[in-house]
């Protein structure tokens, strides 16, 4: 069996979709202007490009199905519910961030989201577990588990692939195979470049990544397959980022520029479900505009939060470190200083 | 004591050169001014206007021209490296000596491990030190005991691991760290952190010589902030030395890597508003340690006050307390200070707050000399 060939867009669904989609767009590059602006700092990895991936695997899964993926997380923390505001507030350090301003781009959470996670591939034997809890609680709920083509050759992602498959883990394994690794192509750092057969004995989908259809409907065949017991399912989704891998890398030394014009103008996923709704009469060109409009000015009040919002205070830099019953206390540079830690 | 390989110190020259911190403010540091260096080693010959970086990536030419056997490998090193460090090396000795490695820290260090006991002189390269981790059962199980578990049969001293190290202004959790104290727990492997460019090539040197498995750890921030004349041949600066940078007779500050160049601050604050003669020791090999030159000055000085980035329980200022209060007691006039990181995990927007700064190392000496 394999996930249909066809798959049915209702207009209501379309429409969501390209708000989605144009909101994690915009919001990313909100975020690139205010990096430049050095009101963001730190570490920042730009979605831009693979918004269908994450749209796509929100669509085909429940909101009580469980996700966990890498430190470009910004898209799937807005897809699993967390308000732009709060994802541009964590961003800038505020108190208003999604976690409360001490997590920054790599770490920021929402119920049944698990993050944001800095370290490549230590995400993955999280994942497992998570399945594993879902297996355990009898509740029907799955864990999609991301992770991207650099991250393929950690000794750990197989470490999760044996445990997944032995004790048929309702798991989604997900390689977002973005060409990539930083700055190294996939030829260059893997033996084998089908991600999708990486699991040799867990069966592979090898998927479109920027047509949020295609993504849909493998993500919800790669579901229920799960929900049925039948154990994990790897799979890929070829995709393409437009920004470098971070904000410090320009993204063109290791690739052209003629290469990213090219999957903007042929393959953007955006632009693709605009022009399915449009070529079928589901939505007019002044809707899209209008839904833009909206997108825009959302994406400005955001901002306008996250750049006037408080940073967290002091006593907030050892809160959260135990869980504590009666503050805790914790040495700091000098032997007489000491802050409470709460919980 | 501590004499490697029958060195002997030599002072061949004072080298007056551009590396100094200017304004050392919450998030910056620039580096500007003079601080004269000394030269250990033998013919350090014509000198060229190095950063950090450019020191490192000169080391490892010096070595790759040397060594045949010597490799460099880690992650996106062909290229240059995310810090620069090794630009140009693979044009100029071949893709089979300086060489990617796919994304997988355990695998880059079980790798060189092989490589160093097979006869190879292995360069491995951890794009941070946050991400050794993955590596630490390779490093402390394998690295650390190869020679011990086989009777001297068998070592992998030509392994040395390199890693960028320390905060950067803006790392958070994880481009931040200072993980030298996990290591340094373990017997076996050596682990060296230099100030300085010219500090950097002639340590760096030192480990790849050295026949045991060395940890370099190279403080980000300086890679373009600390600019030095570095000599252009190869040099070797002992390890197991502390370098006393500064004399002084009322208190003894001891730090290495970044946090040297603030505890010069502190000297010249404490010198000029308290009237306090610091004694400035940047203790360079951190395992194992200069013992004897820490003591000598704490006997001299009667107090003393270490300090680092990495949080205070657990860190290796703990070791150097303790055996410094063991070996001279009766001299202390004051109970020694650590000056430290918080113990919370490096924050994102609060490291202003976390990093041990100059203001709260002088608020420790006006406390130590008030005692």
């Amino acid at each position: 069996t394999c996930p249909p060939q066809q798959a049915l867009l209702t207009r209501e669904e379309g429409l969501k979709y390209y708000r989605i989609m144009q909101t994690v767009r915009r919001m990313e590059l909100k975020a690139d202007q205010l990096y430049k602006q050095k009101i963001i700092r730190g570490f920042c990895h730009l979605y831009d490009g693979q918004e269908a991936c994450a749209m796509g695997i929100e669509a085909g899964i429940n909101p009580t199905d469980h996700l966990i993926t890498a430190y470009r997380a910004h898209g799937y923390t807005f897809t699993r519910g967390v308000p732009v505001k709060e994802i541009l507030a964590e961003l800038t350090g505020r108190r208003g961030g999604v976690a409360k301003g001490k997590g920054g781009s790599m770490h920021m959470y929402a119920k049944n989201f698990y993050g944001g996670n800095g370290i490549v591939g230590a995400q993955v034997p999280l994942g497992a577990g998570v399945a594993l809890a879902c297996q355990y609680l009898g509740n029907n709920e799955i864990c999609v588990t991301l992770y991207g083509d650099g991250a393929a050759n950690q000794g750990q992602i197989f470490e999760s692939f044996n445990m997944a498959s032995l004790w048929k883990l309702p798991c989604i394994f997900i390689c977002e195979n973005n060409k990539y690794g930083m700055g190294t192509s996939v030829e260059r750092a893997s033996a084998s470049t089908d991600y999708y057969k990486r699991g040799d004995f867990i069966p592979g989908l090898r998927v479109d990544g920027m047509d949020v259809l295609c993504v849909r409907e493998a993500t919800k065949f790669a579901a229920d397959f799960c929900r049925a017991g039948k154990g994990p399912i790897l799979m890929e989704l070829q995709t393409y980022r437009y920004h470098g891998h971070s904000m410090s890398d320009p993204g063109v030394s290791y690739r052209t520029r003629e290469e990213i014009q090219e999957v903007r103008s042929k393959s953007d996923p955006i632009s693709m479900l605009k022009e399915r709704m449009l070529s079928t009469s589901m939505a007019s060109v002044e809707e899209l505009k209008e839904i833009d409009v909206e997108v825009r000015k959302e994406i400005e009040d955001a901002a306008q939060f996250a750049t006037t919002d408080p940073e967290p205070p002091l006593e907030e830099l050892c809160n959260h470190i135990f869980h504590n019953d009666s503050p805790l206390e914790v040495r700091g540079t000098n032997p007489w200083s000491k802050l409470k830690s709460v919980s | 004591m501590n004499t490697i390989c029958g060195w002997k110190v030599l002072y061949l020259h004072l080298q007056w050169c551009v590396c100094s911190i200017v304004r050392l403010s919450l998030l910056e540091i620039r580096v500007v001014l003079l601080l004269h260096s000394f030269v250990f080693g033998l013919c350090p010959g014509p000198t060229q206007k190095m950063n950090l970086f450019q020191s490192v990536t000169s080391a490892l030419d010096n070595t790759l021209a040397s060594d045949p056997t010597a490799v460099i490998f880690g992650e996106d090193v062909a290229f240059g490296g995310v810090f620069r460090c090794t630009v140009g090396l693979r044009d100029k000795y071949g893709k089979d000596r300086v060489f990617n490695t796919p994304l997988c820290e355990q695998g880059i260090v079980g790798f060189g491990i092989g490589l160093a006991v097979a006869g190879a002189t292995a360069i491995a390269e951890i794009q941070f030190a946050d991400y050794i981790f993955p590596a630490f059962d390779q490093i402390v199980n394998e690295a650390a005991k190869y020679r011990y578990r086989s009777g001297n049969l068998f070592d992998c001293g030509n392994l040395t691991i390199r890693a960028p190290w320390g905060c950067v202004g803006h790392g958070a959790l994880y481009h931040s760290q200072s993980p030298e104290a996990f290591f340094a727990h373990c017997p076996g492997i050596k682990i060296v952190i230099p100030r300085s460019p010219v500090q950097a090539k002639g340590l760096l040197l030192s480990c790849i010589i050295d026949k045991n498995p060395c940890i370099f750890f190279e403080p980000k921030i300086l890679y373009r902030a600390a600019v030095e004349q570095v000599p252009m041949e190869s040099y070797q600066i002992p390890l197991s030395q502390a370098e006393v940078l500064q004399e002084g007779s009322d208190i003894t500050l001891l730090a290495w890597g970044t946090q040297v160049h603030v505890m010069r601050e502190v000297a010249a604050m404490a010198q000029e508003k308290l009237g306090v003669s610091c004694e400035v020791i940047d203790l360079r090999t951190i395992q194992p340690w200069d013992i004897e030159t820490v003591c000598k000055s704490v006997v001299k000085t009667g107090r003393l006050l270490v300090s680092h980035e990495a949080p205070v329980t657990g860190g290796f200022a703990a070791e150097i307390s303790s055996t410094v209060q063991e070996e001279c007691f009766l001299n202390l006039e004051a109970p020694i200070t650590r000056v430290c990181g918080y113990d919370t995990p490096f924050p994102h927007i609060f490291e202003p707050f976390y990093i041990p700064d100059k203001w709260k190392c002088f608020d420790a000496v006006k406390r130590m000399i008030n005692y």
